[in-house]
């Protein structure tokens, strides 16, 4: 057709347009949020210079990280077609699950952790089950679960702990040792950065590298594409949901260490309305509330936007009251941005 | 439909499913056998009485208009949904499919009406999806992503289409060329048996005449073929044996060289119902011109002459 295929030494179909880097670019799914992403930082550069420090930037990574970590396992979920409320909450009850039990039987925290893995998967798994058995949408059977969850918090912490937080667990044998698992910081040239930050990033990654290059990626863009289809080729269609459930579990579980030794106690009512932020983050990062679509490292992007909106305003001096509007003005925005990349992507 | 009835020879099923030898295996089975299926949802019998057998390059067609239990038909023999009366036998052995993976596992591959394509993923990954090719051992086991686009590539041009490219969402493809990744998708897996939901329902005529190229072309390969339809024109030039269903039963079962396409179309249609059908319109105050077109492609139904499709085209006019 051209006169540049018959120079080319691959054998190119003259059909193919040859799609620019730019082009392939504009198709990925957290292109909106990546645009989005980089006018904020830009923003904020120029509203307030401290921004650009090391130490606000590991600050910004920081506040990033407490939801990116859970943003993984959420997003994951939504390309598989459902949603988790009871993430916020799950959190909590995942730290006062290893808090409670290592005070209460007085053993060390490392066992509390284990118990504390178990009961998140525990959780995770319960969710998915139920909606598989019941076949109930996500939104019912997590908002269950969410409300149930918040009524053991806080039930039982003040019958084992007496109290409306659990007792500190500081002095305690292997909090300093699981500290430094999940809530120690690391200097990088100078600068203190967050564990979390490290751990979020490792998860992005392995999250990216099932959903793009294993089986189980393949099956996950199925199930949330259309799961009738996937189930009539032969997919382990409950098995990848109640996979995915127990994933943003295992991710809870994570942050909720997290929680426990960088405070060494845990406020039983904490958690509620978190679940949202993460579900923004998937969202604002390009995944499809609806499934069969997005990336791991969208729902990253979309939890760092968040993270630079959260301290941005501090840095800024700004009254943190707007940040709820900022973060809704964001999510909009976000949203079409990424609806009219879709279709232009599409159409090409 | 009374007077056609008697008009083609009904195979006589103990003949036809009693040790008839495969022609290609030479084994005295089936590669499937139907006795007596039955099917009910709650108090709704769906499907009750049917017989059939597949055979290697062979097509059954399986007939009838909406509602007759043709898709509850292939939902058993494809593992969705487990017969509740008579029997079913893959190569002589009776089963009962619990799962659609365990009815690929015996070598029976459907391509469904809707296709069981996700539209928003490439086409390489739908072809391989839930066959995934892997490369690599313990935690860095992976997709054989090149691998998998080239084999996709190969078969679909094998199959006579010249893909552009397969990493396009396969929601972009028109109908005919997403039917035809399904079937490659088939065939390339070992299917024994191909079961044809409606394959030719949604396309225009050219697109109907590639479809059918490519069940001949799977009939050549070995297959036993399954072809759905509503259209004995679809289904008369390729097919082998008819399968007639209405309302749930089998109202005929014909080798082809025991019935012609006019007595399979007269069958299908039921000229009683055409000439009902020109009662009604004349009710309800329709074209008297149409009217009479209806009648008198009812009075040619009746004697085994034309084509239905024509008639229920003429009859839309009127509405």
């Amino acid at each position: 057709m051209s006169t540049s295929t018959a120079a080319a030494p691959v054998v190119a179909d003259e059909r193919v347009a040859s799609k620019g880097p730019v082009a392939k670019l504009l198709g990925r799914p957290e292109i909106g949020a990546l645009v989005g992403a980089i006018a904020l930082f830009v923003f904020f550069a120029v509203v307030a210079p401290v921004f650009l420090q090391p130490s606000s930037i590991a600050t910004v990574l920081y506040g990033a990280s407490t939801i990116g970590i859970m943003a993984v396992g959420v997003s994951l979920l939504m390309i598989g077609g459902e949603f988790d409320l009871s993430t916020g909450v799950a959190v909590i009850s995942s730290a006062l699950t290893a808090s409670l039990f290592s005070w209460y039987f007085s053993t060390n925290m490392w066992v509390g952790v284990v118990l504390a893995l178990a009961v998140s998967l525990a959780i995770g798994f319960v969710n998915g089950w139920i909606l598989i058995k019941t076949k109930l949408p996500s939104f019912i059977v997590t908002l269950a679960t969410f409300l149930m969850l918040t009524g053991l918090n806080l039930g039982l912490t003040r019958l084992i702990g007496g109290s409306v937080s659990s007792p500190s667990t500081s002095t305690m044998d292997g909090f300093a040792s699981a500290k430094a698992v999940f809530a120690s910081s690391v200097n990088l040239a100078g600068v203190d950065v967050n564990i979390t930050v490290f751990i979020w990033i490792a998860l992005v990654a392995v999250a990216s590298w099932i959903l793009l290059r294993t089986r189980v990626g393949n099956w996950i863009f199925a199930v949330g594409g259309d799961a009738n289809a996937a189930r009539a080729v032969g997919v382990p269609v409950v098995r990848t949901k109640i996979g995915l459930f127990m994933g943003v579990g295992f991710c809870g579980w994570i942050l909720g260490m997290h929680n426990l030794f960088a405070f060494a106690t845990v406020q039983s009512g904490e958690g509620i309305g978190n679940e949202f932020l993460y579900i923004i983050a998937a969202v604002i990062g390009g995944c499809l509330l609806t499934g069969g679509y997005g990336s791991a490292v969208g729902g990253a992007i979309g939890a760092f936007i968040f993270g630079m909106a959260n301290k941005g305003i501090v840095y800024a001096e700004w009254n943190p009251d707007w940040f709820k509007f900022f973060l809704g003005l964001m999510l909009l925005l976000a949203t079409i941005v990424n609806l009219v990349v879709k279709k232009r992507a599409e159409a090409k | 439909m009374s007077n056609t009835n008697d008009s083609g020879r009904r195979i006589e099923q103990d003949t036809l499913l009693k040790n008839q030898k495969d022609s290609l295996t030479h084994t005295p089975v089936h590669l499937l056998e139907l006795k007596d299926v039955g099917k009910h949802y709650g108090n709704i019998i769906a499907l009750q009485g049917v017989t059939m057998a597949v055979d290697t390059g062979r097509v059954t067609c399986v007939l009838g208009d909406n509602g007759a239990g043709k898709s509850t038909l292939i939902k058993i023999i494809a593992g969705l949904h487990q017969h509740d009366a008579g029997t079913f036998e893959i190569m002589g052995a009776e089963r009962k499919l619990s799962s659609p993976r365990e009815a690929l596992d015996s070598g029976i591959a459907a391509v469904y009406q809707d296709l069981a394509v996700v539209s928003l993923m490439p086409i390489w990954r739908n072809f391989f999806l839930g066959s995934e090719l892997t490369t690599g051992v313990g935690p860095f086991k992976r997709m054989d992503v090149e691998t998998m686009k080239r084999i996709t590539k190969e078969e679909l041009a094998a199959m006579g289409i010249d893909l552009r490219d397969v990493e396009q969402p396969i929601g972009q493809l028109s109908g005919g060329e997403r039917q035809c990744v399904a079937i490659a998708r088939a065939v390339h897996f070992g299917a024994k048996v191909l079961i044809l939901d409606e394959p030719t329902a949604a396309l225009g005529v050219k697109q109907s005449g590639v479809v059918l190229r490519y069940i001949l072309q799977a009939r050549d390969r070995g297959l036993g073929v399954i072809f759905i339809t509503h259209n004995p024109h679809h289904a008369f030039p390729v097919g082998d044996r008819f399968l007639l269903l209405k309302r749930g039963k089998s109202i005929g079962y014909y080798d082809k060289k025991d019935i012609t396409i006019d007595e399979l179309t007269s069958q299908m249609a039921g000229g009683a119902e055409l000439a009902e059908l020109a009662h009604e319109l004349e009710q309800a105050g329709g074209n008297s011109e149409d009217i009479a077109e209806v009648r008198a492609e009812a009075a040619d139904v009746m004697t085994a002459a034309t084509n239905p499709t024509d008639a229920s085209s003429t009859g839309r006019h009127t509405g």
